[in-house]
């Protein structure tokens, strides 16, 4: 049975699905209903939604709840995940897995709340100090919201590191259909947990390797696996590719315009082709390159001044002409003028 | 330990406290045993890289000896298996290296947050958070303060020695008035670096603390007070009684400066005139009569809770019932707050979904929102939906004039334009666009309520469009009106609105400029 949903309260109502019943938060516009959803669901199922006194206190709450070995999560904006990134570290250091949704408005500073895709630097390059990765999924719809954080979950325990939700204003305000299946997921046992057990009475969770040796070889061990996710996790969705001319490159709510803007440009006979990242890290790096070696041009839009466009740059390597869109600010381009975006730049192209 | 010898004396108490079968600080000889090590510390550190067989705390510290006095209430009162140990940054950071208990490392000043996650997670266990005073009365001071106005049901050790040991002796929240430390190399200045923060007496003005003791390990009789005090905080825990607190006054003989003895003899001369030893808090907190079990929601099956499982004769939406010549339709919807746009959107996406339509609904944002003015785009298509934005609407309801004039302009060439109001505006043009002038809030206000003007609205854009059935309209309204006075209203004015557009077509067919009806 389908029901009308936000995507900041599919992401909650897909948390409980998958066997989270902690959540750390701290409102913010616009973020919040993903913590209003979770003060008000979270504890009527026997779950634990705390409201902290700061993002800091948020993340390491998660933190806490992540080394007791339970499923847990958080969700904010820019400027809480900034608050955020210290923990982020301590959590990917630690390995400890969790998951925070980043619903992206517009920055720097306090900037404004409209969307932007501005955060992928910090989420997808990970903004905290020190080596390590995020996991980052990007959903373009309220069912996505859903099905990517079930997803998330289960990738931040495989890979015992944090997964991030990263979306923005849109989709995270957007009412579509949503589809949950009534199929309650058992989370994994994590022996390594401390759960205040004789079986666990031996475990520790740090991030502290004094010993030079110590760090580098804990360092090498999280690179083995951040490679492996690399070898099995990147997801991308391709429309239209098949005879493309100009590829699309975009991610989250700029994905669902420029599917928009796919239609109408092949109604006038131009053959363009969408190629969505849906996992931005790991990036599907590969999938993008054999996409995109039969087109002439390679055309991304973000809603920023530019900042995945430097991984898709990085994956062809100068094959393809590598050209950039953005709006920031709040704006978002309409099809209308993504369509001329294409139409001049094939123009120049010829 | 450094400091075994300080403590090596017998505590009356502790003797009626122990198993009375086997005494284990009594040893073969039946010679009181004062050097023991309690058994909740490993025998050998093997989390050290060198010098396993003792700490890596300086002779004197502090603490050696609250490691001890913790150590040995966790094995006396039969908690080791149950107990967590988060120790964030400072000399304590290393507190896993000695306890034998489960261990969580901790960013600077954050351990009550993270305990507060461990605790939450695991409610029946024993969790510990170890601080320093930079850690929790600096860094930390936010999620020490909200920790314990939130009454968890955790333990903090506060090791106050009023300076910065690991980092090598810069000045602390608690650094004494005119002590000299690496970043107050005059001494500290009140005028410069303010007083000495006493956390201890800013925790008791909360209300939920159960426990706030401070204690001093300045000679024989405060370390069997602080001895005290941590076997009782932990007892409160273990008995689910809320939070405790214990500051211990602690010497730092090596950053000091000073020998242990004589850092002893400080922390009673120089500290505790500006710490004074006390018991701040006693007590179970008070819970308003009733609160706790009433803040309790009532437990349901997720199913239920998450909307899963279809009310009972709720509408089946899983299969498409839409009429076969539907075609897309783009709508936006203007007007101000409290005109009913947000809601007017979700009623019709709503209706969408139950004719098996794929529907996507997006509130506007940007300043305006803030400032009284709400607008909505509303997709309605038999195909995914691309782009929830819509730049061209085929339909525009404008619930004002302000929005008539903003967005007519955006509407598709043969679009409609519903505007809320008998009259269009005389300056007002939309060249290759129908506008229809609605009465909605006349009409709504004679029905009883001015606020059916968005139904009024719906009920017309139905009639014009065709997009959706009246049926659909009316079963959504059944389901989403709670109060059956106003689901009456709401009904005429879907009735009234489609009539409107009824008559309007006939009026526009009189006057069809050749005179023919």
């Amino acid at each position: 049975m389908r029901q009308l949903c936000k995507g900041n309260v599919a992401v909650v109502k897909a948390a409980i699905l998958a066997g989270c019943r902690a959540y750390y938060g701290y409102p913010i516009t616009p973020a919040s209903e993903i913590a209003e959803a979770a003060a008000l669901y979270f504890p009527q199922v026997g779950g634990t939604f705390i409201q902290a006194e700061s993002e800091v206190a948020a993340i390491n709450m998660v933190y806490g709840a992540a080394a007791a070995g339970v499923r847990v999560m958080s969700g904010s904006s820019g400027p809480g995940l900034s608050l955020m990134q210290e923990g982020m570290s301590y959590l990917a250091g630690s390995e400890l897995p969790c998951v925070i949704v980043d619903v992206m408005r517009g920055g720097p500073g306090l900037g404004n709340i409209a969307p932007e895709q501005s955060d992928y630097f910090a989420m997808v390059k990970g903004g905290g100090h020190g080596n390590y990765r995020n996991i980052v999924l990007a959903p373009a719809s309220v069912q996505e919201m859903a099905e990517h954080t079930m997803l998330a979950f289960d990738l931040a325990d495989k890979y015992r590191n944090p997964a991030v939700i990263l979306t923005d204003g849109f989709v995270g305000q957007m009412m579509e259909p949503l589809e949950l299946e009534d199929n309650e997921i058992q989370p994994p046992d994590k022996p390594w947990a401390v759960k205040g057990t004789p079986e666990t009475r031996a475990n520790l969770l740090s991030s502290i390797y004094l010993e030079t040796d110590e760090l580098e070889e804990h360092q090498r061990r999280m690179e083995a696996k951040y490679m492996r996710a690399q070898e099995a996790e990147p997801r991308c969705e391709l429309c239209h590719t098949e005879d493309a001319e100009v590829l699309l490159v975009g991610y989250g709510i700029v994905s669902r315009v420029l599917l928009s803007t796919v239609e109408a440009l092949r109604k006038e006979g131009v053959k363009a082709g969408l190629f969505r990242p849906i996992t931005l890290w790991p990036y599907p790096s590969k999938a993008l390159v054999e996409t995109a070696s039969k087109v002439q041009k390679v055309l991304v839009v973000e809603l920023s001044n530019g900042q995945m466009v430097e991984d898709v740059r990085l994956a062809l390597n100068g094959k393809v002409p590598v050209e950039f869109y953005g709006r920031v600010g709040g704006n978002v381009p309409s099809v209308t003028e993504l369509q001329q975006q294409v139409l001049t730049r094939m123009a120049l192209a010829v | 330990m450094a400091n075994e010898s300080v403590i090596g004396v017998m505590d009356p108490e502790v003797k009626s406290e122990a198993s009375p079968e086997v005494d284990p600080k009594v040893n073969n000889d039946g010679y009181e045993q004062v050097h023991s090590k309690s058994p909740v510390f490993y025998d050998l550190y093997e989390r050290k890289s060198e010098l396993k067989h003792q700490t890596h705390y300086c002779p004197g510290c502090g603490h050696g000896v609250v490691h001890k006095l913790i150590a040995e209430a966790l094995q006396d009162l039969g908690l080791q298996d149950k107990t967590i140990f988060v120790s964030p940054v400072g000399c304590s950071v290393f507190a896993y290296y000695y306890f034998d208990v489960g261990n969580v490392q901790s960013a600077h000043g954050r351990a009550p947050a993270a305990a507060t996650g461990v605790k939450r997670s695991c409610p029946d266990k024993i969790v510990i958070a170890y601080q320093g005073d930079g850690d929790l009365a600096a860094i930390g001071t936010a999620e020490i303060v909200h920790a314990a106005n939130r009454g968890e049901k955790i333990t903090v050790f506060f090791v106050n020695n009023g300076i910065y040991g690991m980092t090598g002796g810069q000045m602390a929240p608690t650094t004494l008035v005119g002590q000299k430390s690496t970043t107050s190399p005059w001494g500290r200045r009140p005028s410069n670096e303010g007083f000495p923060l006493h956390m201890a007496e800013l925790l008791a003005t909360l209300e939920a603390p159960a426990y706030i003791e401070r204690v001093a390990l300045s000679d024989n009789k405060n370390i069997m007070k602080a001895r005290r005090a941590i076997r009782k905080a932990l007892e409160i825990q273990r008995d689910g009684a809320g939070f405790s607190f214990v500051e211990i006054l602690s010497p730092c003989p090596t950053i000091w400066g000073k020998d242990p003895v004589e850092a002893r003899r400080w922390v009673l001369e120089k500290m505790t005139p500006t710490f004074p030893l006390n018991v701040f808090r006693d007590r179970r907190p008070e819970m308003p009569a009733g609160n706790e079990k009433e803040n309790v929601p009532p437990q349901r099956p997720v199913a239920d809770v998450l909307g899963i499982i279809p009310k009972q004769g709720a509408h089946d939406n899983s299969k498409p019932k839409h009429a076969h010549h539907f075609r897309d339709v783009k709508i936006k919807i203007a007007g101000l707050g409290g005109q009913g746009v947000l809601l007017l959107g979700q009623l019709l996406i709503e209706m969408g979904m139950r004719e098996g339509l794929e529907v996507s609904w997006l509130p506007s944002y940007g300043p305006e929102m803030r400032s009284g003015s709400a607008h909505c785009h509303v997709c309605l298509s038999k195909e995914r939906i691309g782009s929830p934005l819509i730049s061209h609407p085929d339909v525009l309801v404008a619930m004002n004039e302000y929005s008539l004039r903003k967005f007519a302009h955006e509407v598709v060439s043969g679009g409609i334009i519903l505007y809320n109001g008998a009259s269009i505006p005389a300056d007002f043009t939309a060249p290759e666009v129908q506008v229809v002038g609605i009465p909605a809030a006349e009409i709504a206000d004679k029905l009883g309520s001015t606020k059916a003007a968005n139904i009024v609205m719906m009920g017309a854009l139905l009639e014009e469009t065709e997009c959706l059935a009246p049926g659909t309209a009316l079963s959504v309204l059944e389901d989403k009106v709670k109060k059956l006075d106003l689901l009456e209203i709401d009904r005429k004015a879907l009735t009234a609105g489609r009539l409107f557009i009824d008559e309007q077509a006939h009026i526009g067919a009189v006057s069809q400029p050749d005179g023919f009806a």
